[in-house]
């Protein structure tokens, strides 16, 4: 979408700027005058609202470090010092603390988004990478954050994850002995994981740059997945996307607001109120709301080693999404099968979720006692977890390669423009133009 | 559209299953009745009243075996705090925290000597803790150790519910409960009685044992304000005062957040007209 600049200096001092350094030219090609599909719904503005969880982020967790001590012996006291003592510290925290989970709600949405209308698609699988490579780093920085306040959560939370990469043969307890820096979780991995929890943040920064830098080099998909094709497609970046991601934000702000000042530890731990202690293990360790999908399919495998690869196979799948989906139709809106095994995957990531909370023996349906096949008992959550993580990798690595080839889709409109001038309410298939089948 | 309506109707029944599941097998503690706190709900406030009482219930009762060790006597004249009074803005000129402070010790050295010294605590102190360290702590409470009660609502499932669910819960243990010595049975008390429950498997009692004694007793305690010491009444106000202690700022964030949705909203109303007026002759 890189086409050539309409940016007209105004002012003398714009004019001999842009001779030196062409950046307002840059701003100004890449959120003013660039320009958007018509069609794009709500469900593009997560991006926008991505951003601004990012600023959030960096904002509060640079005033929360002006606060915090890292150290085994004072990081859960200097926490409480920021929320007893600290003018607004109980704000600033608790807005980082639900920042965090309203910023994987927003990268769960804007995922999906993804993967419903196919933005992973060629000329976008270097865009789509990037996104992947920047969900990998919020989730370590995630995990790491969550250690600092040095709760019982947080510590024991720590173990667990550090001794998954325990599971690898031979360099495994190397591994982890280099990662916590000494042989048990303390004072040298809480150093450590507050140092790189600062940095990761400042590498997704980058990374954010160079996943917009792609997403300006082959323009936004659609809803439609049609290419633009003309002027008439499009609209200019602002004010058409600015006001409507505004307004996206502002609603998404509200959600925010909520659990900030509502319910700020609706999505936290009880436990990690309570101090680390090495010595006591909480009952029943679980990860924080986000990850619980990942940890279901790591506990839905009894081999550790295994459950750990699968685990991470699970994020590897969506970097090879690209190759996997083998459908020369983009968005869903015209494969109505795909579209139905995408909502069963949903579901499936739902059901993941709710395993990772849950213990694994107690029974999904409580009403009846056991449902056991062989010596399993099926109507436990290690058993659901295990059906849903199948549904999980089959959706990647048999569903979307086989079905691209076979199924039957509905007519792709020729132009964004054309059934959207024409029909601007109407579904799609029937204000199709040229219908053409595809398959 | 029908395929579409099966699969919603699916979820909805997946859902209502795990809904209707009841969370009671065999050995899960039992609900803590919701009360209805004065500082639930987004316009919730702390009854001042009633933390003045919670304090006197924390003082005379678990302060001989609890710390509190986050919270500082100027806290307690605070806003929202239990002696919080609008003539002292800054809590540490507050005369009911001063006398407060000096009913306390703290240790603290000599600048003259050197010497390890205890004086009379001021308002900027910390409570001082009823334990010198965790060892002496266990050593008083037959190997126990009463956890620091800080942020002992926040750290807790169910908060003050559940801390108003213990200290009323006790219960006779039900015969076939072999109850070790120093402990007692509480339903309310996570754990797992199966390895001392000699009744039926099907039916081991909810709960689990606690170190502590029922803590509370009819009239322990004489209120200030003639309220009836029930020990309803002082379970209700401790756990109301502990709320408070661990969220000192629960009055200021929730009257910020009013404000804060109030702009939101009216923000978002804005954008939203405008979003309507740009896009008004455009198709999408």
């Amino acid at each position: 979408m890189s086409g050539h600049s309409t940016y007209q200096p105004k002012t003398g001092f714009e004019r001999w700027l842009d001779a030196r350094l062409p950046i307002v030219r840059l701003g100004y090609d890449s959120f003013v005058d660039y320009p958007t599909p018509r069609n794009l719904n709500y469900w593009w503005t997560f991006g926008g609202i991505l951003s601004l969880c990012l600023a959030s982020q960096l904002i509060t967790g640079i005033i929360l470090v002006m606060h915090y001590t890292p150290s085994a012996d004072h990081a859960f006291a200097s926490v409480e010092h920021i929320m007893r003592d600290v003018n607004y510290g109980w704000l600033i925290r608790y807005m980082h603390a639900n920042g965090a989970s309203m910023f994987f709600i927003a990268v769960y949405v804007h995922m999906l988004r993804g993967l419903y209308y196919g933005s992973y698609k060629a000329p976008r699988e270097v865009l789509w990478i990037l996104g992947c490579v920047i969900y990998l780093l919020m989730m370590a920085t995630a995990f790491m954050g969550y250690v600092l306040p040095w709760g019982q959560m947080s510590f024991h939370g720590a173990v667990v994850i550090t001794n998954l990469f325990g599971a690898l043969p031979i360099v495994g307890p190397s591994i982890t002995t280099w990662l916590w820096g000494g042989f048990a979780v303390d004072n040298a991995t809480l150093n450590r994981f507050f140092s790189l929890h600062y940095l990761l943040p400042f590498m997704i920064a980058g990374v954010v740059i160079l996943h917009i830098w792609a997403l300006h080099v082959v323009g936004q998909n659609n809803p439609t997945g049609v290419e633009p094709k003309s002027k008439a497609d499009t609209l200019p970046f602002t004010p058409y996307a600015t006001v409507k991601d505004g307004f996206a934000m502002s609603v998404f702000l509200i959600l925010f607001a909520t659990f900030v000042f509502y319910l700020p530890n609706a999505l936290g731990h009880a436990d990690n109120y309570v101090e680390a202690n090495p010595l006591v293990t909480p009952a029943h360790i679980v990860p924080e709301w986000y990850f619980l999908p990942f940890y279901a399919i790591l506990r839905a495998v009894p081999d550790k080693l295994m459950g750990v690869l699968a685990m991470f196979g699970a994020i590897a799948c969506l970097f090879a999404l690209p190759w996997l989906d083998t459908s020369k139709v983009r968005s869903m809106r015209y494969r109505p099968t795909a579209k139905l095994y995408f909502i069963i995957f949903v579901v499936a990531c739902c059901i993941l979720g709710l395993c990772g909370a849950k213990l694994p023996d107690d029974p999904v349906l409580g009403h009846f006692k056991t449902f056991t096949l062989g010596d399993a008992d099926l109507n436990s959550f290690v058993w659901l977890s295990r059906f849903a993580s199948l549904y999980y990798f089959a959706f990647f690595l048999v569903i979307l390669p086989v079905l691209g080839l076979v199924e039957k889709t509905l007519p792709v409109p020729d132009s964004i423009a054309s059934p959207a001038l024409s029909h601007p309410a109407a579904a799609p298939a029937e204000a199709t133009a040229a219908p053409e089948m595809k398959g | 559209m029908l395929r579409k309506l099966s699969v919603i109707a699916a979820v909805a029944g997946l859902m209502a299953a795990f809904a209707a599941a009841p969370a009671l097998a065999a050995g899960h503690p039992l609900e803590p009745e919701k009360i209805h706190w004065s500082f639930n709900g987004p316009f919730g406030k702390f009854d001042q009243a009633q933390l003045q009482r919670g304090y006197k219930v924390y003082r005379e009762v678990c302060s001989s075996c609890h710390s509190m060790k986050l919270v500082s006597f100027r806290n307690l004249g605070d806003k929202g705090g239990p002696f919080y009074n609008e003539k002292y803005p800054n809590s540490n000129d507050n005369p009911w925290v001063k006398a407060i402070a000096k009913e306390f010790e703290v240790g603290d050295i000599d600048s003259e000597t050197g010497d390890a010294i205890k004086r009379p605590a001021t308002s900027a102190d910390r409570f001082p803790s009823p334990f010198p360290n965790e060892a002496a702590a266990r050593a008083s409470n037959g190997g126990a150790f009463p956890p620091d009660m800080s942020l002992l609502a926040k750290a807790r499932t169910g908060g003050p519910d559940y801390i108003h669910a213990i200290v009323t819960g006790y219960k006779n243990p039900p015969a076939g409960l072999k109850v070790g010595p120093g402990q007692h049975y509480n339903p309310y008390m996570p754990g797992d009685l199966a390895a001392y429950w000699s009744g039926d498997h099907a039916h081991v009692p909810p709960g689990g044992f606690i170190a502590m004694a029922q803590p509370l007793t009819e009239g322990g305690v004489t209120f200030d304000d003639g309220t009836k010491a029930t020990v309803d009444q002082q379970a209700r106000d401790v756990s109301a005062f502990l709320m408070w202690a661990a969220e000192p700022k629960l009055e200021e964030r929730k009257q910020t957040g009013f404000a804060v949705m109030i702009y939101l909203i009216l923000f978002a109303g804005l954008l939203y007209a405008s979003y309507r007026k740009v896009w008004k002759n455009e198709s999408h």
